[in-house]
C-alpha cells in the first residue's frame, strides 16, 4: 500500500512534469521565433543580403513551373553567355521546404504570398531546431539539461545572426537538419534500434540536401565511432548506430544532383568508408573471440595478423597512390581551405576574398556565444561524470566545431548548438547541486525544529529509495513546482538519514546506486543560485540587444539618425527598380558578382556574374575591364553584348562597403588570369589611394571613372566621405560610357555603353591622305576619338 | 611449425564446433549475407570487366548487395539471444524493423538505378 502511494504519487510527478516540460517548449519555440522579428519590425518584412535573393528567385520558379521543371532548370539568365544550370548545382532542401510551406498554406487557403514564406522559414525553423536541441540534450544527460540548452539555443546570437526573418539561406533550415541528424544518431546509439537508425538516414539525407556542411556530419560521426572503438566502448548498438546510416546515407547523398558521384569518390567521404571497415573488423573480432577460448583466440590474432598486415600495406599503398594522384588530395577548394585555413589567401583568392572566410577575432566570439563561452568548459567536464556514448560525442562535436570556427567566422554557426548543449549540461548540473544542498539545509532546520520519528519512515524507504533516486539522477530542479519537491526532499532527507545512521541493509542498496552526493553550505548555495539566474538575465539581455542592434539590417535598406530623424537609404531597390523599368527584357547589365543575386531577382535583367562564383575566369573578366581603362573596358563588355554597368559608389553617403573599397580585390582576381593586370599599378608606394597622389593606372580606370564622374558637382571639391579626402581627378568627361541613372544618394550608378559609330571620321581619311590635299576638316581633326 | 599448423588445425576446428551450436535461425541469417556479399563480389567483377558506365546502376547495384548485408547482421545481432543488451526487444519488432530499413533502402536504390 506505501509501494503504491508511492508510485502513484511519483506518476503524478511525472505527468505534471512532463506538462509542464511541454508547456515551456512551447514557450521556448515562441521566444525562438519572435527574437528574430526585429528586422521585420524596424524594417520590413524583406528579403536581406545576397545569397536569399538568389533562393527566394528559385523558390518563386518553384513555386511557379513546379518541380519537374526546377529540377530540369538551366538558368541562361546569369552568367552570361554561360549560363547555370540551377537543377545540378543548388542545394534543393531550403528551396524544397518553403515551397512545400507555400503549397500547404496554399491548399489550406491561407493565402501567403511566396516572400512572405520565404522571410519566415528561418524562425519557423530555429524554433524547430530549438526542439531538436532539447531531444539531443536529453539523451545525451537528462531532461533538465535539455530544456536549459533548448532555452539557451532559441536566442543564441550566432544563431541568431544567419536565421533572422528574411535571412532565407540555407543556414536557416540546414542547423535544423543538423541538431536532428545528431539527436538520431544518438538515440539510436543508445536504444539499438533499427528503427531510429533508419530515421537518421533520412535526416543525414534532409541535411545533404540542405547545405554543404554535410561533410562536417559525415566526417564527425565516424570520428565518433572510431574514438568509441579506441577507448574500449565498441559494442553491437554502435554497429547499428553507424554501419546502415554509411551504406544508407550514401545512397541517399548519392542521389542529391549536387553531390552526385562526389558521395563516393571525394576525400571528404572517404573517413566514413575507412572506419566502415574498420568497424567490421572489430565486430568481427569481437564475435570469434566470444566463441573461442582465450588461448585460441591468440593463435588466432597471430595468424591473422601476420596474414593481414601485409595485405593492408598493400591495399594501404594503392589509396595513397590513388589520392596523391590528384593535385588537391582528393579534397575540393573549399574543404582544403578549412584544413588549411592559409590555402586559400595562396590559390583561390575568391574565396579569401569572401569576409564570412576570415577568421574570427576573440571579441567575435564574446559577442557571438556570450556568456556561454565560459559555461563551456564547465559542461565538459559534467559530460565525463559520468562518461557515455552520448556524452563522448557532445565533447568531440564540441571540440572539432572549436576548431572550425577558428578558422572560419562563418562556422561560428556550427559552434553554436555544441555551446548551447554543454552550457545546458553544466547549467543543470549546476543547479541540481545547490538545490539539492539547499533543500538538504532547509530540511534538516526544519527536522530538527520539529520532532519527527524517522523510524517508522525509514523502513519504506528500503523500497522506495530505487524510485526517488532514479527521480534524482535524471530530474530537473529548476522547473519542478515547490510541492513536489517538498515530497522529494522528505524521501531524500531519509536517505541520507540511512547513511548517517549507518542502518545495515539499507546502506547497499543507497551507496550502490548513489555516491554520497555533493552538499555545499546554505548561504553559498542561495547566493550561487541567484548569480546564476543573474548570469542567465545578462545572457538573455545581450541576446535580444544583439538581435535588435546588430544582426537585424537587411542590408538592402539603410538607416542612419541624424538630429532631423531616421534616413532611410533604399538606393539599392531604387536602381533595380529602374533597370526593371527603363532597359529591354533582354539587356544585359555588368557589375562585380556581390550585386548579381539582386540584379536577377529584383531587376529580373541578365547579368554576367553572380555571388555563385563558379567560374573564375569569367568573374576575373569583369574584374580586368574594371580596371582597364575606358577603351580597353569598352571592347571586353561590348564582347560580352553587355549594354549596362552599373557600380556602388558610397562617397556621398559614407557607405562603406561600395566597390571602391572592393576594387583591390578585383585587380587580384583580375591579375590572377589575365597578367597585365598588376596590382603594384594601383598603388602609390605599397598604399591604396585615389586622392591626388595616386597613380594614374588608378586614376584612369574604369572604377574610378564610372564611381567619380560628375562627383566634384555634388560639394565643389569632391570629398569622399568613405576614403575621407578629396579626390585625384576630379573634371573629366566619358568618352565611351554615359550615365543613364544615379540613384537618390549617388549611391548606385548605372551607365549604358555608348554604340560604336558607323563611320570612324579620320580613319578613312588618313589613307586618302596621299591622293587628296589637306580640307577644312582636316583642321579641326585633332583628337582621334571616334566616338564623340 | 609443426606446432604453428597443430595450432592452425585446433582453431579451425574449434571455430566450426562453436559455430555449429549456433541456432538454425541465425545460421539462415548468415548464409543471407554470404549470398548477398557474394552477389556483391559478383557485380564488382563484372564491372572490372564491362567498366563502370553509367555508374549510377553499378554504384547502385553494389550498394544495394552491401545494404542487405549489413542490414541482415544488424537483425542477426539484435534477434541473437546470447546478446544481453537485446534481451527486451521482441524478435518481430527487430525483424519489422528490418523490413522498413530494406524498404526504404530497395526505395532509393530503384529511384538511383536509372
Amino acid at each position: 500500500m506505501a509501494k503504491s502511494e508511492v508510485e502513484g504519487s511519483s506518476s503524478l510527478r511525472h505527468a505534471f512534469g512532463g506538462v509542464l516540460s511541454v508547456f515551456i517548449l512551447l514557450l521556448i519555440g515562441v521566444v525562438a521565433f519572435s527574437i528574430r522579428l526585429f528586422s521585420v519590425i524596424k524594417y520590413e518584412s524583406v528579403i536581406h543580403e545576397f545569397d536569399p535573393y538568389f533562393n527566394y528567385r528559385v523558390t518563386q520558379f518553384l513555386s511557379k513551373n513546379g518541380i519537374y521543371d526546377f529540377w530540369n532548370w538551366f538558368d541562361d539568365r546569369t552568367w552570361y553567355p554561360l549560363g547555370r544550370v540551377i537543377g545540378g548545382t543548388v542545394y534543393p532542401g531550403l528551396t524544397l521546404t518553403a515551397g512545400t510551406m507555400w503549397k500547404l498554406a496554399n491548399s489550406l487557403n491561407i493565402p501567403l504570398s511566396v516572400e512572405t514564406v520565404c522571410v519566415f522559414t528561418a524562425p519557423i525553423f530555429s524554433a524547430f531546431a530549438a526542439w531538436a536541441t532539447y531531444l539531443l540534450t536529453k539523451e545525451v544527460k537528462g531532461p533538465g539539461a535539455g530544456i536549459t540548452a533548448a532555452a539557451i539555443l532559441a536566442m543564441v546570437p550566432s544563431y541568431i545572426s544567419r536565421s533572422v526573418a528574411g535571412s532565407y539561406d540555407n543556414e536557416a533550415v540546414a542547423i535544423f537538419a543538423l541538431i536532428f541528424t545528431f539527436y538520431l544518431y544518438i538515440k539510436t546509439l543508445n536504444t539499438g534500434s533499427l528503427f531510429y537508425a533508419t530515421l537518421n538516414s533520412l535526416a543525414y539525407f534532409y541535411m545533404v540536401c540542405s547545405w554543404g556542411g554535410y561533410t562536417f556530419i559525415i566526417n564527425l560521426i565516424p570520428m565518433h565511432v572510431l574514438l568509441c572503438i579506441v577507448t574500449g566502448r565498441y559494442s553491437s548498438r554502435l554497429y547499428i548506430a553507424y554501419a546502415p546510416l554509411v551504406v544508407l546515407g550514401t545512397l541517399l547523398a548519392a542521389l542529391v544532383p549536387v553531390v552526385g558521384f562526389n558521395a563516393v569518390m571525394t576525400s571528404e567521404h572517404f573517413g566514413s568508408f575507412l572506419v566502415f571497415i574498420i568497424i567490421h573488423v572489430v565486430a568481427l573480432v569481437y564475435y570469434i573471440k566470444g566463441i573461442l577460448t582465450p588461448r585460441l583466440f591468440k593463435v588466432a590474432t597471430t595468424l591473422v595478423l601476420t596474414v593481414g598486415i601485409a595485405v593492408c600495406a598493400v591495399v594501404v599503398a594503392i589509396l595513397v597512390a590513388l589520392v596523391a594522384s590528384s593535385p588537391t588530395k582528393g579534397w575540393s577548394g573549399r574543404s582544403l581551405s578549412l584544413l588549411d585555413p592559409t590555402y586559400a589567401s595562396k590559390y583561390i583568392p575568391i574565396i579569401a576574398s569572401v569576409s564570412e572566410h576570415q577568421p574570427p577575432t576573440w571579441p567575435s566570439y564574446f559577442m557571438d556565444i556570450n556568456v556561454l563561452a565560459f559555461l563551456v568548459p564547465a559542461g565538459i567536464v559534467a559530460c565525463f561524470l559520468p562518461l557515455s556514448d552520448a556524452s563522448s560525442f557532445a565533447v568531440l562535436y564540441l571540440v572539432t566545431s572549436v576548431y572550425f570556427s577558428g578558422v572560419m567566422v562563418r562556422l561560428m554557426l556550427v559552434l553554436a548548438p555544441a555551446a548551447c548543449i554543454m552550457s545546458g549540461i553544466a547549467l543543470s548540473e549546476a543547479f541540481g547541486v545547490l538545490t539539492r544542498s539547499m533543500k538538504f539545509h532547509i530540511t534538516k532546520y526544519f527536522e530538527c525544529s520539529h520532532t519527527e520519528a524517522p523510524a517508522k519512515l525509514g523502513e519504506r524507504t528500503s523500497a522506495e529509495s530505487s524510485a526517488p533516486l532514479e527521480n534524482m539522477t535524471k530530474s530537473d530542479t529548476t522547473e519542478k513546482p515547490e510541492v513536489a519537491r517538498k515530497e522529494k526532499v522528505a524521501r531524500r532527507k531519509q536517505k541520507k538519514e540511512k547513511e548517517l545512521t549507518e542502518n545495515a541493509h539499507v546502506k547497499p542498496v543507497s551507496a550502490k546506486k548513489e555516491k554520497r552526493p555533493l552538499v555545499l553550505p546554505l548561504e553559498a548555495s542561495i547566493v550561487s543560485v541567484f548569480l546564476l539566474i543573474v548570469l542567465g538575465g545578462l545572457y538573455v539581455l545581450h541576446c535580444v540587444w544583439a538581435a535588435a542592434e546588430a544582426y537585424s539590417a537587411p542590408s538592402i535598406v539603410l538607416t542612419s539618425h541624424s538630429h532631423d530623424g531616421l534616413h532611410v537609404f533604399d538606393d539599392f531597390r531604387e536602381a533595380y527598380a529602374w533597370l526593371r523599368h527603363n532597359t529591354e527584357v533582354d539587356d544585359k547589365v555588368a557589375s562585380w558578382w556581390d550585386y548579381g543575386y539582386q540584379t536577377t531577382a529584383m531587376a529580373n535583367r541578365t547579368v554576367i556574374v553572380d555571388n555563385n562564383t563558379w567560374n573564375n575566369t569569367h568573374i576575373a573578366t569583369v574584374g580586368t575591364a574594371m580596371s582597364s581603362p575606358e577603351k580597353a573596358a569598352w571592347e571586353i563588355f561590348n564582347s560580352l553584348d553587355v549594354k549596362y554597368v552599373l557600380v556602388v559608389f558610397g562617397g556621398l553617403v559614407g557607405y562603406p562597403s561600395d566597390d571602391i573599397n572592393k576594387f583591390l580585390w578585383m585587380v587580384r582576381i583580375g591579375g590572377g588570369v589575365f597578367p597585365h593586370i598588376k596590382e603594384a599599378d594601383y598603388l602609390r608606394d605599397g598604399q591604396y589611394r585615389v586622392d591626388a597622389h595616386a597613380t594614374s593606372t588608378m586614376l584612369n580606370c574604369l572604377m574610378y571613372k564610372l564611381s567619380y564622374y560628375r562627383f566634384v558637382e555634388t560639394d565643389g571639391k569632391g570629398f569622399d566621405r568613405v576614403r575621407r579626402y578629396e579626390i585625384g581627378k576630379k573634371h573629366f568627361k566619358l568618352t565611351h560610357f554615359e550615365e543613364v541613372f544615379t540613384t537618390h544618394h549617388w549611391m548606385v550608378r548605372i551607365y549604358k555603353l555608348k554604340p560604336q559609330k558607323n563611320r570612324i571620321r579620320g580613319k578613312s581619311r588618313k589613307s586618302k591622305l596621299g591622293t587628296k590635299s589637306t580640307s577644312t576638316k582636316s583642321g579641326g581633326m585633332t583628337h582621334k576619338n571616334p566616338w564623340n | 611449425m609443426a606446432k604453428g599448423t597443430n595450432d592452425a588445425h585446433l582453431l579451425i576446428q574449434s571455430l566450426r564446433k562453436a559455430y555449429t551450436a549456433t541456432p538454425t535461425s541465425l545460421k539462415i541469417i548468415d548464409l543471407y549475407v554470404v549470398y548477398a556479399v557474394a552477389t556483391a563480389l559478383i557485380q564488382v567483377a563484372y564491372m572490372a570487366i564491362v567498366g563502370s558506365f553509367p555508374f549510377n546502376s553499378f554504384l547502385s547495384g553494389v550498394l544495394s548487395c552491401v545494404g542487405t548485408a549489413v542490414l541482415a547482421v544488424c537483425l542477426r545481432i539484435q534477434v541473437n539471444k546470447d546478446n544481453k543488451e537485446f534481451k527486451d526487444l521482441p524478435p518481430e519488432r527487430a525483424f519489422a524493423d528490418f523490413v522498413l530499413c530494406n524498404l526504404v533502402l530497395h526505395l532509393v536504390i530503384m529511384n538511383f538505378l536509372g
